[in-house]
């Protein structure tokens, strides 16, 4: 391969800024995978159909096996790996993990990164509602009952934390 | 389950993307939101030489107000369509059928322009834009060239682009007032492909009854339909159940052969273009009277 088939590539992810060269034909996946070894987000189809391999691109859900590795060029990418905080697991996971709701886990890292997603824009969403955000991403272990369960378990702490974090007026 | 090797190019501007296409020669392949090209990269299902990257091209993302309609840039993302406040006042059915576009994760990178040039047979917006009459702009570096959505579907997966021209803006003429429009699809499961879409603009007269109907169906021929025979039927006619099952007849009955496959048969696929078609004339007509109102 001569050194002119690679472009180089500048983004951050998980906050920590990257330089590398690619190969145009990589997409965002291997390139997390193979070139980061960030090997949380998972190849399932890599056609786009199963939402496996979900990520945030600038905070906005996309599917890394339907990305090129050069188009995050200049972008803010957060995988699975981002959502722990201080050696501690974000309240998804921890629900996720209360709740069984996973299996072989294969799904799990697609399911937190929307339902992060879901989250950051409807902090209490209805059963239907995660539902319908979840329906992009295929399970074929749980028969997704638990990760519902899981998603607004996480949601009710995510909103306590929130209220806990400012203090109501007549407190104070 | 990876991409062949191609060239790779990211212009800046719709002149260096034309210049591009001319010099890459016809193996060369635009990439706009990808969310159909990188499937069939990945799966070698197309090899392109070349990928001429349309995402850099700031000047190709834009809604713009045109004499009561709109304007929009090939580039404009699914996701804008279903949340722009000027597409919701001005074209609420663009906004409507963008939403049954696969899943958010999809529709933050799917572009209008690139649902237009896939030109998938079970694709919305095809459809919708032949229900709001709309015209392309197509660019090459010969210059410009307009084209209406009628004239631009010529067969599933095929369009009147030729190699070297560029899909540029779409433009949406402004409904009549009184209009209503509503888009309405069946999908096995969500952000599936639907086994059939129809997409209805009603535009009532003074005296409440059907100045002009317009509807369009995907998923039901090898290239988005438009129902000429049900329009007709619906011109003059007061807009009632009576007058949806007329045209939902007309419909069916102007079908041709409807695809068969694993996900529904052509009797079904039938049979659901005339319910679908029945509910979104409905639809359409209400929200006509209460634009009104
Ligand atoms: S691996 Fe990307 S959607 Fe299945
Ligand atoms: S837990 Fe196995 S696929 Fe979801």
């Amino acid at each position: 391969m001569m050194d002119d088939d690679f472009i180089p590539v500048r983004l951050s992810v998980n906050g920590v800024p990257h330089r590398l060269f690619v190969e145009p034909r990589r997409t965002l996946l291997d390139m997390l995978r193979e070139d980061l070894e960030l090997t949380g987000t998972n190849a399932g189809c890599e056609h786009g159909s199963c939402g496996a391999c979900t990520v945030l691109l600038d905070g906005q859900s996309v599917r890394a096996c339907l990305l090129l590795a050069v188009q995050a060029n200049g972008h803010e990418v957060m995988t699975v790996e981002g959502l722990a905080r201080h050696g501690r697991m974000h309240p998804l996971q921890e629900a996720f993990w209360e709740k069984q709701a996973l299996q072989c886990g294969f799904c799990t890292p697609g399911m937190l990164m929307t339902a992060y997603e879901l989250l950051q824009q409807n902090p209490d969403p209805g059963e239907e509602e995660i539902r319908s955000a979840l329906s992009g991403n295929l399970c074929r272990c749980t028969g997704y009952q638990h990760i519902v369960e899981a998603i607004r378990l996480a949601a009710q702490r995510l909103r306590e934390e929130a209220e806990a974090a400012t203090p109501s007026e007549t407190t104070a | 389950m990876k991409p062949a090797r191609f060239r790779y190019f990211a212009p800046h501007t719709i002149a260096e993307a034309t210049q591009l296409l001319d010099e890459q020669g016809e193996e060369a392949r635009l990439l706009a939101g990808g969310q159909s090209l990188l499937p069939l990269l990945n799966l070698r299902l197309a090899r392109p030489s070349a990928l001429i990257d349309l995402n850099e091209i700031q000047s190709l993302a834009f809604i713009h107000p045109q004499n009561g309609g709109l304007v929009l840039g090939a580039l404009t993302r699914d996701a804008t369509l279903e949340r722009d406040p000027l597409v919701a006042a001005r074209q609420p059915l663009l906004a409507e059928a963008a939403h049954y576009v696969g899943h958010p994760a999809i529709r933050h990178r799917s572009t209008l322009g690139g649902s237009l040039a896939h030109a998938d047979p079970a694709a919305e917006l095809p459809a919708v834009m032949l229900a709001l009459e709309a015209t392309f702009t197509l660019q090459s570096s010969n210059g410009n060239r307009t084209i209406a959505a009628a004239a631009f579907f010529t067969g599933p997966f095929q369009t009147a682009l030729q190699h070297g021209e560029v899909l540029t803006e779409i433009h949406l003429p402004g409904l009549p007032p009184r209009s209503g429009s509503a888009f309405l699809e069946f999908a096995r499961r969500e952000g599936d492909y639907a086994l059939a879409g129809v997409a209805a603009v009603i535009s009532l007269a003074e005296d409440g009854t059907i100045a002009q109907a317009r509807l369009a169906l995907c998923s039901v021929d090898p290239t988005p339909l438009r129902a000429a025979a049900a329009e007709t039927v619906l011109r003059g006619r007061h807009p009632d159940n009576v007058a949806w099952q007329a045209a939902a007849e007309a419909v069916v009955s102007d079908l041709k052969e409807p695809p068969s496959d694993i996900h529904g048969s052509a009797d079904y696929r039938r049979h659901l273009a005339g319910v679908l078609t029945r509910r979104a004339l409905a639809l359409a007509a209400q929200r006509a009277e209460r634009s009104h109102s």
